[in-house]
Order: structure tokens, then sequence, then C-alpha cells
């Protein structure tokens, strides 16, 4: 037990054995999780306290208290809230809906350009929008081909998030896995293709919509320069992008900073937290893809 | 009547085009059936490729043609062939920003790779406790980064009563300046960089180190290598690809850097941060220099796509060379 047990690490160090060992690796432990996860623990507890100034954070605090959280409603925070969540659920559901298309298109048929189709995609990947900035406000101003102003609405935030070149990536990977006999059946049964991606593939794409989901989710939730560049007033702001701007008013304290940021960090690791998995699995193959 | 064809077209096939089409293959490419897929596959690529085209491939055609225009709203814009480069080539800022970003991207990228490691060397293992303190240290990844700036201006806090002056204080150093200073300011966003990205390369790492095979270090032992050999000349040529693909992501990261700069310092105090993209999108779209800021954007992006090639080149060429040396052994 020992013996194979000595090779399962590279340093052997989370298997060494004896009193000191277990004591060093403890501290070590605790040396990693407060300096990585200590910040954002600080920022969960100083939301409930009445903190006025940065040096006056604590981890144990006398007092609990809510009304950071209602002063920060009380500036439009719950607002901010609303539109991030307007934002992510259709911006995820239009993003999903658009990965799974492209990738029915990509693993189930061959067709001529297919290997130009997979360089655009991943090329896509090159292209964020912070290099394209200065471009994407103006086409967000004017879109090309439909000639529509999508600047000042919520639609400018979620409509270029739909297709992501990762979502689409993962999902072909996975649909190219799909066994064809079922997809056979029901083309012999007189099923149409629409019929097929809806009846057939997409119900057996469930543990690969968790993946992108998760990693679409998160994405979405970070969002910054495109909503800097959508956003007309603060009544687009979502929750991330009016945090500079309650920092910067006087009026607002620390106190409801914090909890504002506290707002805006829950959504995505509750979900990470809840689909860590299907994260995992989703981190390590698409570092592959690259 | 379609589908006793149909089988044969609907099979996956591999996204690679295979090198050697067999005479099947190439019938059912060019057959009676192409124009049909073609179209089904155009209908269920159109969303994907439309948005692309209106939010990627437009706007980067429209920053290569602006780039050599002087961009006048309303009056037309001028050809001004190479003149954007020229003048941001020339001026005071941009030379400046290229290296903070060439500093940020080579520091974040190297500093999470190394802290990473060191991470995921301390922390593998399949023990249930184990699990949970990777968790925990890999939360700041999926924390938005406008959340990360705020928690760490709080932290950064300059008076010798902040928080992070307070902990170095007992180690007898300090108080820094952090963010408020020229001197110390490209150090502290890049140290938030690196505790962002450190745990998510120790994740990539991680993962790299499962598929070492476990042999190799018996068999390490038994020729008595000590840990450090072991690591030297076991698990760190085993995990090069993993460093290529976490260079490659970390190198495009690293270039583009915009938000933390944006909210952590917006490229002060006295420029110090300014890197290319935070200058970019003054000269754009607060000055309205358009040209000149899009002459930037297409700089960087030039640069990204060089690297990237580059790394990737790197990576088959040296993929290759063991499978050509194999036969002659």
């Amino acid at each position: 037990m020992s013996r194979t047990e000595r090779f399962d690490t590279a340093l052997g160090f989370t298997t060494a054995k004896g009193p000191v060992m277990r004591v060093v690796r403890w501290l070590v432990y605790a040396v990693c999780v407060v300096v990585f996860a200590g910040p954002l623990l600080s920022l969960l507890v100083n939301a409930f306290t009445p903190v006025a100034k940065p040096t006056e954070l604590t981890l144990i605090p006398d007092e609990i208290t809510l009304d950071n959280f209602a002063r920060a409603f009380d500036r439009g925070v719950l607002g901010y809230l609303l539109n991030s969540f307007f934002v992510v659920g259709f911006g995820l559901l239009l993003q999903i809906l658009v990965s799974l298309s492209a990738a029915y298109a990509l693993a189930r048929k061959r067709f001529p350009g297919m290997r130009l189709v997979f360089l655009l995609i991943l090329s896509t990947m090159m292209l964020p929008e912070e290099i394209l900035a200065i471009p994407l406000s103006l086409v967000l101003a004017d879109v090309p081909l439909v000639g529509v102003d999508l600047t000042g609405t919520l639609l400018g935030m979620i409509i270029p998030v739909a297709a992501w070149g990762f979502s689409i990536l993962v999902m072909t990977e996975f649909m190219k896995e799909i066994p064809v006999e079922l997809e056979e059946a029901a083309r012999i049964d007189g099923a149409g293709e629409f019929r097929i991606f809806f009846s057939v593939v997409l119900p057996l794409c469930r543990p690969a919509l968790g993946v992108i989901g998760i990693f679409g989710f998160v994405m979405i939730w970070d969002q910054y320069m495109l909503p800097l560049l959508v956003a007309d007033d603060a009544g687009q702001y979502t929750l991330p992008l009016a945090l500079r701007t309650l920092r910067t008013d006087p009026e607002v304290g620390l106190g409801v900073l914090l909890a504002a940021s506290l707002l805006a960090l829950l959504p995505s690791v509750i979900a990470f937290l809840a689909m860590q998995r299907q994260f995992m699995k989703g981190l390590t193959s698409g570092a592959i893809k690259g | 009547m379609t589908t006793t064809g149909h089988p044969v077209t609907a099979r996956p096939v591999d996204a690679e085009p295979v090198p050697s089409p067999g005479p099947a293959r190439r019938r059912r490419r060019f057959g009676p059936h192409a124009l049909r897929n073609l179209l089904v596959a155009a209908v269920f690529l159109a969303p994907a490729l439309l948005i692309f085209l209106a939010f990627k491939f437009i706007p980067m055609v429209r920053a290569v043609e602006m780039s050599f225009h002087e961009v006048r709203p309303y009056l037309g814009n001028l050809w001004v062939g190479l003149e954007n480069y020229r003048t941001l080539l020339d001026s005071d800022d941009f030379l400046p920003a290229v290296w903070h970003t060439v500093v940020l991207a080579v520091g974040q990228t190297g500093g999470s790779m190394v802290v990473g490691m060191v991470l995921a060397l301390l922390l593998e293992g399949g023990a249930r406790h184990l699990w949970f303190i990777r968790t925990a240290v890999f939360l700041p990844t999926v924390v938005a980064l406008a959340v990360i700036a705020e928690v760490w201006r709080v932290l950064y806090y300059p008076g010798e009563a902040g928080v992070v002056n307070s902990l170095i204080g007992w180690v007898g150093l300090g108080p820094s300046q952090f963010f408020n200073s020229a001197d110390t300011s490209l150090w502290s966003v890049m140290s938030v960089g690196i505790w962002r990205g450190a745990p998510y390369d120790m994740m990539i790492i991680l993962a790299g180190l499962a598929g070492v095979d476990r042999t190799l270090y018996e068999a390490a032992a038994v020729d008595g290598a000590t840990i450090r050999q072991r690591l030297w000349h076991v698990t760190f040529p085993a995990l090069r690809p993993v460093f290529a693909i976490l260079f490659t992501l970390a190198a495009i990261r690293g270039l583009r850097v915009f938000t933390e700069i944006y909210l952590l310092t917006d490229g002060g105090p006295n420029g110090s941060t300014e890197v290319i993209m935070t200058l970019m999108f003054k000269l754009g779209l607060d000055r309205s220099e358009l040209g000149v800021a899009s002459a930037g954007s297409i700089m960087l992006l030039l640069a990204t796509v060089v690297l990237t090639l580059a790394v990737q080149l790197a990576r088959r060429r040296r993929a290759d060379r063991p499978r050509k040396e194999a036969p002659s052994r």
C-alpha cells in the first residue's frame, strides 16, 4: 500500500509520513487557502460589517449588519443585479443554442469548406473584445447587415456573446462521440433534420451542456469591455460595471461597495461550486484545444 | 428514397480532413448528397457565423481599414497610408505602453506558471481534504475581474494600516504605496494577475501530472534518483506540452490586458501602468483618434497571432521529432 502511495504524486509531499511532516503539511495548506481564498473571505465577512475605511477590515466582526445591502439597494444595486441576470440568462440561453446548432453541423455533416469554418471559429478566439474595442463600438451603434443600433440596450451585451468559439468547439468534440446508429434509426423512421437534431442528438448532449453552461455563465458574468461599450447610462449597467461607479461616488461608503462586490461575486462562485465537475472537465478539454 | 444513402453521409467524421480520402469518402464528398449536406450545415452554422461576422470579422476589417485612414465622422475618411502607425511609434506614450504590456504579460505568465506549478506539486493527491483545498485555491479564477479589482484596491490600501501593509509589516517590510506609487504600481498589478492566474495554471498542471506514467517514478526510485532529479528528468519533461498550452493561452490573454488596469490604476500613476489597450481605449474613445487607436490594436493583434503561431510551430516541430527518429532506431 505505502509502496504504491510513494509514487502517487510527483513530489510525494501530500503522502509523506511522520508527525513533523503532518504539521508542515497543514501549515502549507493553510497558507495556500489564506493567500488565495482569504481575500474573498474578507470580502464576504466585511460586507456584513459597518466598515467605513480600508483599514477597518476584520475577519472576526464585532457586529453583523445588513445595513450595507440596504444602502446598496438604495443606490440602485438591485437594478444592476437584475440587468446582470437578464444578460447572463438570455446570453447563456442563446449561446448554448447557437453552440449546439453549429456543433451539429460541424460534428455530423461533411461538407466542402468545413476546414475553413473551423479555422474561422478558431480565429475568433484570437479576436477578443478588448482588441476590437474601437471598431466594435462603431459596429454596435450600426450593426452590419441589419443596421440596428444596439448601444444603450441590454441586447447589445447579449447578442455578441451568443457565439463563442470555445463553446462551439467543446460541443463539437462531444457530439462526434454520439453513436450514429441512433441517428440512422431516426432517419429510417423518416425523421427530418430538425427532428433528429431536437429529439435525438440534443437529449444525448446533456452532459456536455453542463460543461458549456458553466463556462458560458462565468464568461458572460465576467464580461466588462462589451457592457462598457454598449451602456449609455447607469440604467443599463451590469453589476460588475457598476462597481467602479459606486467606488468613485463620494457618497457611497466602503461598506456599500463591498456589499455590491459580494453580490457580483456570489452568482459565479455558486454556479462554479454547483457544477465543479463539469467545470473541471471543460477546463482540461478546453485547454488542450487552446 | 433518401434514407438508403443517408446512413453513409450521416456518419460522423473527424474534424481534421483525413489525409488520404479513399474512394468511398471522395464519393461522399462530391456525391448527390453533398449539396444537401452543405445546405443543412449552412442553416445550422448560420447563427454562429453571422454573429461572428458582425461582431468579430467586420470589426477586424474595419480596424485594418481605419488604421490606414484619418477617421473623420460625417466628413468621410481620408487615406493616410502608414501615417497612423508612424504617429503611434513616434508618440511618447506608445513605447512605454508596449514595454509595460510586455513586462506584465511575461511576468504574469511566468509568475502564474511557477506559482501554479508549486501549488500543483504541493496539492497533488486524491485525498478528499486536498480536493477541498484546491477548490478554495481555485476560487479567484471564477470571480469576475471587476470584483477582484475592488477587493485588491482595498487590501492594497497604501496607508500603514492597510491590510497587506500590516501583514508585511509583521516581517519588517513595507509599508508600500502599491498602486499609488509609480515605483510599485506595475508590480502590484502583476501580483494581482498572478494571484488570479496561478490557480488556473495549477488545475491544468494537475491534469497534466495525472497523466504522468507512475512506473517512471518507480523506475527513477529504483535507479536511486532524488526527488529533485525525478522532478527534473521525469515530471517536467512530461509536462512540456502543458507548459506550451499555458504559455500560448497566457500570452494571448496577457497582451490584450485591459480590465485589470482600467479598474486598478487606469494607467496611472503618471503612466506607470499604461498598457497598449488602456492607451488605445483613451485614444479611441476619449480623444476620438480612431485611426491611430486602430493602428495600435492591429499591431497588438499581429503580435498575438505571431506569438501564437510561433508557439504552435515550435510545439509541432518538437512533437514531430521523435516520430521521425523512431523508425531509424
